[in-house]
């Protein structure tokens, strides 16, 4: 049987994301099916159908479906679930918030933010905020799964030439009512999808030097992150904080600046490709993972770091 | 208005965590042990609805082993009513979890249920979506603002890309975020009081709900160790190593 795949989309382009969680479909199960619920979203249905390892795009194109409600996503799911042994949707807060609501329908027992797919029962996932790794294997006939899109690399967006058919809509779920949605307008990378985060600690000693990271983050096209003790500490407000009660980040470089490296900030951050750390304190535990650690006192050391930046011809964006 | 709110025992946030040597879990024992982060808030927004006059009961429920009453006891301690223990041993999933709180839910019927949005042990994010699936009520997660009104409330969501706001209808499950409020912390003369709050105890088999898991955990492991770094001497060499050797800049 197939793998049914919820799309995570605003009726205009697919969310890249879901291109992640495809490639983890394919490696569980090789006939992929994308459920797409949306309105007047025909360019995305097209663009998945194009999708490398997509064989077959569910559209279903309801004005109800316009703003995403699990509540209103779960019924057409339900009616589809027959078909397919597993189904599948980004570890986001997209799929977080569907998911378990389809699988205690099913009665099913969720397996929640793989990193890896070692069968098609069987999964890698972090617990204890990737303090520990866990292999575990799903014994229900059908299986839910979430899937951390950065553990995996994104499907390639051409290449493939599935059918795309409609779907039924199902009843609204009238309880519920989307008001609105504010993105988050800011020059600046989202922090849990950045390619490079800079964050600073207890070592910054006051809110208004955070203009010293906030200069390095513009250079860098770097988005803004903070240590709780920064955090409690009042420098910045919370929805900076990385570590395992913030938010897990990943980027391809991360830069601790004054931060002694608490577990629990190591947990939002530890799997980052690249980790830099400046520190006066030559003992801090965030030396153990960086790759590259700079002993050194902030204060001297960030200016620096923006005139050797200024003098770079090229910086990656 | 009457709120239940679920709270969970876990491994205290700043306790590094330690696999047991044969792969079976993590370390508990002798372990600092607290309630799970996202519960405070979920707690404190009760309270803080109740001093509002807008709820007259709150109730504080855990499900897990003995010790897990002390969650109780503290939600007790910072404002609920009465609490309530399932006791239950070992991995008690989720879905059993939420079979458990629609059966409490079903005897106690409160008009709101409230609970953190993750558990910082297992990070599953699934309980308060399934115990709204099997209610058929709506689901407001990762809560940062609520408003309530008479019969509905109106709820800011915290998602990847920004803020998202909903409305519904009571009853209704809140699962909260970190940024919703500032727990408070319970004063010595609440924490003796709380002691005198009635806590009722009950099995989960009293309910009838099967906790046995359904998901087998095969192995539990250290990930990765990365490797060792090198310190660089000048902030010049930093940027150089970052530009030509790790070419991530």
């Amino acid at each position: 049987m197939s793998v049914l795949l919820i799309a995570e989309h605003n009726n205009k382009e697919l969310k890249p994301f879901t291109l992640n969680v495809i490639n983890a479909a394919t490696q569980i199960d090789e006939d992929v099916h994308v459920l797409l619920m949306g309105h007047s979203a025909d360019a995305v249905a097209k663009s998945i159908s194009e999708v490398s390892g997509v064989k077959k795009v569910i559209h279903v194109d309801n004005p109800t479906y316009e703003n995403y409600l699990a509540e209103n996503y779960v019924p057409v799911i339900l009616n589809l679930a027959q078909n397919y042994n597993h189904i599948v949707s980004a570890a986001n807060t997209f799929g977080k918030n569907l998911m378990p609501r389809v699988a205690a329908k099913l009665d099913t027992s969720q397996v929640s933010d793989i990193i890896k797919v070692i069968s098609a029962d069987t999964f890698l996932r972090p617990i204890y905020a990737g303090n520990a790794f866990a292999t575990v294997k799903s014994n229900d006939s059908k299986k839910c799964i979430t899937v951390r899109p950065t553990s995996f690399d994104p499907a390639p967006s051409s290449g493939g030439s599935a059918e795309i058919v409609k779907g039924e809509s199902a009843e609204a779920f009238s309880p519920t009512k989307f008001v609105k949605k504010e993105e988050i307008k800011s020059d600046r990378p989202e922090l849990g999808t950045a390619r490079v985060v800079i964050s600073g600690g207890r070592g910054m000693q006051s809110g208004d030097n955070f203009k010293l990271i906030t200069a390095i983050a513009d250079k860098l096209n770097a988005a803004i992150g903070a240590s709780r003790a920064a955090v409690d500490a009042g420098y910045i407000t919370n929805d900076h904080q990385v570590g395992q009660t913030g938010k897990v980040v990943v980027p391809d470089l991360y830069i601790a600046v004054g931060i002694s490296g608490a577990i629990q900030h190591l947990a939002g951050m530890k799997e980052s490709k690249v980790i830099v750390a400046i520190n006066k304190d030559g003992e801090a535990p965030i030396f153990s993972v960086a790759d590259y650690g700079l002993e050194a006192d902030l204060f001297e050391a960030l200016p620096q770091f923006l005139e050797e930046l200024n003098k770079l011809n090229t910086i990656q964006k | 208005m009457k709120i239940l709110v679920a709270v969970k025992r876990v491994i205290d946030y700043n306790v590094q965590i330690r696999v047991k040597e044969d792969n079976s879990g993590v370390v508990t024992d002798n372990v600092k042990m607290s309630t799970n982060p996202p519960d405070d808030n979920a707690i404190e927004e009760a309270v803080k609805i109740k001093e509002a006059g807008k709820a007259k009961e709150i109730v504080a429920i855990t499900i897990g082993d003995d010790k897990a009453q002390e969650t109780v006891r503290k939600a007790l301690a910072v404002g609920a009513d009465r609490g309530i223990h399932v006791k239950a041993d070992g991995i008690v999933e989720p879905l059993a979890v939420s079979k458990i709180l629609k059966a409490v839910v079903e005897k106690e019927k409160p008009d709101l249920v409230f609970m953190g949005k993750q558990a910082i042990d297992d990070d599953c994010n699934q309980t308060g979506q399934m115990l709204a699936a099997l209610l058929d009520w709506p689901q407001a997660t990762f809560a940062s603002k609520i408003e309530v009104s008479e019969k509905s409330l109106t709820v800011t969501r915290e998602v990847d890309e920004g803020l998202e706001t909903i409305e519904v209808n009571i009853p209704a499950i809140v699962t909260c975020d970190l940024r919703l409020n500032e727990p408070r912390y319970a004063s010595l003369p609440n924490i003796m009081k709380a002691k005198k709050k009635p806590l009722d105890l009950m099995t989960a088999s009293d309910l009838g709900i099967d906790t046995k898991p359904r998901i087998e955990q095969i192995k539990v492991e250290e990930p990765p160790k990365r490797k060792a770094g090198i310190k660089v001497s000048n902030v010049a060499e930093l940027v150089n190593k970052l530009k030509n050797e790790a070419k991530v800049i």
